[in-house]
């Protein structure tokens, strides 16, 4: 229900927009000589409310609209020109339907023959064909006329559910028409081992009870029609109880009702069987809360969140000034500086809390993706997707589209076998792709792991050699040579296959992640698969950062990839001829790369056990930052230091503390990858 | 005779700009030769120089910066102007004519060079000048001590000499980039 709902939900914003667009074309529209090209976009819209319509069962718009697309289409064929009167009728159908859309979006039902006038109207400038007469007149004057009992045989093709139909939709959609018994043939249903999901075993039996005429059942199957067996048959009908005369007296009170039901939410008892119905649906989903939101240009919120920036460093600013003000003396401002700071704080985490979207929008093209690539591959493949509803930051969301579609690509490519290889090799043949977001530790790490072939560590070594990105003698780790699929010129849809050409490389998915902040890893099991790890900051726009201090420098740690701070003991420091430094944190052997050194800073403290060293992580790897001093956290904005100088290896950005000078921030990921040259280069001093 | 020079000054500017006429204020004004030119004149190491006022953003006192590592020694750092992050350049280190040690009474100009923003480092302000464009001379080689390229003309004027910069060449960051890192000597 919870899923229909949301779908609903942007069914009706989709609606809004459409009709907004379909009034604004139909106003442009030159009387006489109609733009062939408008008209076809009024269609469209026409189209597209029509048939999300249908499947949410707004049967009075379906049947509304349906009557408009003809007369669209006419026009369409030259047959009708847009005369005053056209583009007026239409407008005026615009605005029913809006009335029926905003109608449906509280789940109520719009006001009664609203749209018949207008209906008839458009009937009328058709030409009065009663062969278009709209189902909905039908349903209007039918409806109450009797109670009507059906029989219906409904026995699905195989294939019903590959189309996109769902028959539980189907079922509830008849439940809605009236009482509902229902029988399942389970006959045709295999054992489960040759059971495929994909395909419909069940039939079944419908007995309803409905005041709907035999068309209006029909039209439930509209759409499935030639993907099963259907008989639908009256076997009763009697008159309704009610004379007709009172029918409209007792519509009116209906109304009355509803009306009613909106100031006073007492249950409201029916005055008669005949109208129950629909008050019930105005009972069900007045309980169900309106979504209100409003389309904000993306603009004025990057201006709120980037003003909101200038303050949380403005803020840090006064605290920092204000830090030797005694409570004692000036109770009132510093109570009131204190109070700021939470403010400030919780300002910002709101308009954060604006640019966060689940990372749902992206994960969800994904599976029709895996579907298609599979079949095209002859490939079985199956998709779990979880924590879609993890939120991230717009920005990152809308980056994270292309290297996620590139690593899917390649799992589904490169990473899973055929069935007939995977079950050679001893496993299912249908080949699982998982796909997960999930918090850890003030960031988000996407995990996409495959239970495939992994990657062939011999192969890849082999073509990092052809190609001259290894020397060729050169002795590699497993973990070293997992890594060299990101190296730039090493595309890997040459690597494991030449199935598909189109791959781009890792090396840019590498460099769209790490643009974003991010991180990404691979985790290889040749044989059993790959699982590929990306660390994502939550937002683009603030840290939170340690300021370190490095001789007269200040430099800030992202807090997200700190895992501790130690001053380790002179004996626990290991210097390595060929290699960098080692320090032992109980018992592991951690690299440590000297701030100072890669960042030619003078007067720093070059002995780590006077010093501190600060672990920090990327992605897999840890290692030791040796820096002076640790200065404090603090919330800090990130400022691009591109903007107006070229990029620095080893600085991410830069932000602004609260003394209003520059700090820069290190680029953990970009200072691991420096640790090689900075050695080579001492290597070579020492030599 | 100096109609002549500025009349080549002309040429080169026309045929060196053709494609972007309008894209550079300065140029433009070059072309007619009586247009009225303002050039910022500010001291660097007892020489006078030019540039053009319309580059000119913002003049301000020497404020600490916040060094890059590695990069050149002519790159002071970076400092934050009203919440953009913007590099200083020394000037004297520019032209390889020693170091500016900045104290309270050093200027930060700030310019504008394409898209970015960035501040050079003086001793001090001088004037603004008001010149007409054929005052312009070509400047000779080998009359300073600056490479030519960095030079888009001379101005004399009050029996002093004014130095006028071409501060896109100046500061184009792909030349910064290359000699960034012969000076850093990674």
């Amino acid at each position: 229900m919870d899923e229909l709902q949301r779908f609903k939900d942007t069914y009706i914003t989709e609606c809004f927009e459409l009709l907004e667009d379909m009034e604004e074309k139909l106003l442009n529209l030159d009387q006489g000589s109609p733009d062939n090209e408008d008209l076809n976009a009024i269609f469209r819209c026409a189209h597209s409310i029509k048939g999300g319509s249908g499947a949410f069962g707004f049967d009075r718009i379906t049947a509304f609209t349906h009557i408009l697309e003809e007369l669209l289409d006419a026009m369409r064929e030259g047959e009708l020109s847009p005369t005053r009167e056209v583009t007026d009728a239409l407008l005026q159908s615009v605005d029913i339907v809006r009335q029926m859309v905003v109608a449906a979006q509280s789940g109520q039902e719009a006001t009664e023959g609203i749209e018949d006038s207008v209906a008839n109207q458009l009937k009328q400038v058709v030409g009065g064909d009663s062969e278009s007469a709209s189902p909905k007149e039908e349903i209007v004057e039918e409806e109450s006329d009797e109670i009507s009992i059906f029989s219906i045989d409904f026995r699905p093709k195989e294939g019903l559910l590959i189309s996109g139909n769902e028959p539980t939709l189907i079922i509830n959609e008849l439940k809605t028409l009236g009482i509902l018994e229902c029988v399942v043939d389970i006959e045709k249903l295999p054992t489960i081992s040759k059971l495929n999901p994909e395909k419909c075993y069940l039939d079944w039996f419908f007995t309803l009870e409905t005041e709907k005429t035999i068309d209006d059942v029909k039209e439930v199957f509209e759409f499935v029609e030639d993907e099963c067996h259907l008989d639908i048959e009256k076997i009763a009908g009697f008159a309704k109880m009610v004379p007709t005369a009172e029918k409209a007296e007792s519509n009116e009170e209906k109304i009355q009702e509803a009306e009613d039901k909106s100031s006073d939410d007492s249950k409201v008892q029916a005055p008669n069987t005949n109208v129950v119905e629909p008050l019930k649906a105005v009972d069900d989903t007045a309980k169900v809360p309106v979504v209100t939101s409003i389309r904000v240009d993306i603009d004025k919120v990057d201006r709120l969140v980037n003003m909101v920036g200038e303050l949380v460093i403005t803020q840090a600013m006064i605290a920092a000034q204000s830090s030797d003000i005694s409570f004692e003396e000036h109770p009132r401002l510093v109570q009131g500086i204190n109070t700021l700071s939470q403010h400030t704080r919780e300002l910002q985490e709101a308009v954060m809390a604006v640019r966060m979207q689940p990372v749902k929008s992206v994960f969800s093209r994904m599976p029709r993706m895996v579907r298609d690539l599979s079949t095209q591959l002859k490939k079985d493949i199956r998709l779990e997707m979880s924590g879609e509803a993890t939120e991230l930051d717009r920005t990152v969301i809308e980056q994270l589209s292309d290297p996620l579609t590139h690593m899917i690509r390649n799992s589904v490519d490169h990473g899973i076998d055929t069935p007939e290889n995977r079950e050679a090799s001893g496993k299912p043949a249908q080949g699982v792709i998982k796909l997960s977001a999930e918090h850890a530790g003030g960031k988000i790490l996407l995990k996409i792991s495959d239970d495939g072939r992994g990657v062939d560590r011999e192969r890849v070594l082999q073509k990092a050699k052809d190609k001259g990105l290894v020397a060729s003698d050169a002795e590699l780790s497993n973990h070293e040579i997992d890594n060299l699929i990101f190296m730039p010129g090493f595309s890997t849809a040459e690597v494991v296959s030449n199935i598909s050409g189109r791959g781009v490389g890792m090396d840019v998915v590498k460099r769209n992640i790490e643009a974003l902040g991010g991180t990404i890893n691979i985790i290889n099991k040749p044989g059993e698969g790959s699982t590929f790890l990306v660390n994502l900051p939550l937002t683009l726009a603030i840290l939170d950062g340690m300021i370190v201090r490095v001789g007269r420098e200040k430099y800030i740690i992202p807090i997200g990839s700190i895992i501790e701070t130690l001053r380790p003991k002179n004996d626990e420091v290991r210097k390595i001829a060929d290699a960098n430094d080692l320090i032992n944190v109980r018992g592991d052997f951690v690299s440590i790369l000297y701030l100072h050194k890669v960042f030619s800073i003078q007067g720093a403290e070059k002995n780590p056990s006077k010093a501190l060293v600060v672990l920090v992580e990327s992605g897999m790897d840890k290692f030791g930052l040796v820096v002076d001093e640790l200065i404090g956290q603090q919330q800090v904005v990130i400022k691009s230091l591109e903007e107006n100088s070229d990029a620095v290896p080893g600085i991410s950005a830069a932000t602004i503390l609260g003394d209003g000078k520059v700090a820069l921030i290190l680029d953990i990921s970009k200072l691991q990858e420096l640790m090689g040259s900075v050695e080579n280069e001492k290597h070579e001093s020492v030599a | 005779m100096v109609k002549q020079l500025s009349d080549e000054n002309d040429l080169k500017q026309k045929t060196g700009n053709a494609n972007d006429s309008k894209a550079d204020e300065v140029s433009d004004s070059l072309l007619d030769s009586h247009d009225i030119c303002q050039f910022l004149t500010f001291s660097v190491d007892k020489e006078l120089y030019g540039v053009d006022l319309l580059k000119i953003r913002e003049i301000k006192g020497w404020t600490e910066t916040t060094r890059l590592p590695n990069s050149p020694e002519f790159m002071k750092g970076v400092i934050n102007l009203r919440g953009a992050v913007i590099p200083i350049f020394d000037l004297k280190g520019r032209f390889n004519i020693g170091e500016t040690i900045p104290t309270e009474k050093n200027v930060v100009i700030i310019i504008a060079v394409g898209d970015r923003l960035m501040g050079i480092l003086v001793d001090a302000v001088s004037d603004i000048i008001e010149v007409e464009s054929g005052e312009i001379k070509q400047a000779p080689q080998m009359e300073t001590r600056l490479d030519d390229k960095f030079v888009s003309g001379l101005i004399s004027i009050e029996n002093k000499m004014v130095v006028v910069l071409d501060v896109d060449s100046l500061f184009d960051t792909s030349s910064l980039n290359i000699e960034g890192n012969l000076v850093s000597d990674m």
